[in-house]
């Protein structure tokens, strides 16, 4: 088996099941009929795309493993998603700092690795990146609607970014899987985002009148499987059914 | 926390080329460019349309159920004023 592409895949997948799944959460709990509909259609497009990662993964795994076994019935430590997207629906305002600050980082990630040597990843990268462009124009238009709104929103909204932006760097960071496949044209070199996706986020964030946090000291982990405590909490949700009832069909 | 409701807004969706825009309901938002977005979400995500039209509801001045008898009845006894009497041929389509 391919461990580092595995793991590389994983690590794409798992960002975008996580925040799928914190999103799913608001079905039926959105603040108005209309924010609760795009929340979950956003949710309902990443479920989509970590199908194509997880059957990619499944077919390299080669042990018999399926899609639903990558994806469901892993444990905490092995999950490998960015701590940004791990983080709960506080308030909406959280739910849009969150969406927006992965969104921006995902919509570059995709824009290079449609050009991976790997035809399957860059197939899925150029499939995905048209819902991508919306969920950033969806997420980004509330920034500003909240920051550059009453009072009390841009509080909230500053609150969020405050409160969000430790989890920022690690985006960045690079696995063991990362450098591999990024030495073989594989995957994408993360380090080399930072700049655009530094200048995006002050731009706009600059739009929506709030401050760019100053703060120089950032969380890390979840690249490598070390979670935040709200994990655990998100997973016993996520794989309930598996857990109670294994290999239960529907 | 503000409890104000977001204006009401009518959505008309054209669902291909050729076609007209049709009236399929209605939402809130805050401006026009968010009740676009918003039907884009709530009416067109299962391949329904190709363009989107949004009104302001209040913008909508509409007949009033009270005066349907003047308006419309005096038409429906005038057989010669309805195009009833031609064969259209099958491939002429929305007539």
């Amino acid at each position: 088996m391919k461990e580092n592409l595995y793991n590389y895949i994983l690590g794409i997948a798992d960002n975008s099941l996580i925040l799928g799944q914190r999103m799913g959460e608001l079905c039926g709990h959105g603040p108005s009929l209309e924010t609760d509909i795009a929340c979950t259609n956003i949710s309902l497009d990443l479920f989509g795309q970590v199908r194509s990662y997880f059957q990619y993964a499944a077919k390299i795994a080669g042990d018999g493993r399926t899609e639903d076994d990558i994806a469901m019935l892993r444990k905490e430590r092995e999950y490998k998603n960015v701590l940004l997207v791990e983080q709960p629906n506080t308030d909406f305002a959280f739910t849009i700092g969150r969406q927006f600050l992965f969104d921006v980082y995902h919509l570059v990630f995709l824009a290079e690795l449609q050009k991976s040597t790997d035809l399957t990843l860059s197939a899925i990268a150029k499939k995905c990146i048209k819902e991508v462009s919306y969920h950033e124009r969806f997420s980004s238009d509330w920034v500003k609607r909240l920051g550059d709104g009453t009072d009390e929103s841009r509080q909230k909204m500053q609150q969020a970014i405050n409160g969000l932006w430790t989890y920022t760097d690690e985006l960045f960071h690079q696995t063991d899987a990362d450098k591999a496949m990024v030495e073989e044209g594989i995957g994408v070199d993360v380090t080399k985002l930072k700049e655009s996706y530094s200048n995006i986020v002050s731009e706009l964030l600059e739009a929506a009148t709030l401050e760019v946090p100053e703060s120089k000291w950032f969380q890390k982990g979840g690249k490598e499987g070390v979670h935040t405590e709200h994990l655990g909490y998100l997973l016993s949700d996520l794989q309930y059914m598996q857990r109670a009832y294994p290999n239960m069909e529907w | 926390m503000s409890t104000k409701n977001w204006p009401l807004w009518e959505i008309f969706v054209r669902s291909k080329n050729g076609l007209e825009h049709r009236h399929c309901g209605s939402l809130h938002a805050s401006d026009a460019d968010m009740a676009l977005e918003n039907a884009r979400d709530v009416y067109t995500r299962r391949n329904e349309g190709v363009s989107i039209w949004v009104v302001e509801s209040k913008n909508i001045t509409a007949s009033n159920p009270e005066n349907n008898g003047e308006l419309f009845e005096p038409a429906q006894d005038k057989v010669y004023r309805h195009p009833t009497f031609y064969n259209l041929p099958d491939e002429v389509k929305h007539m």
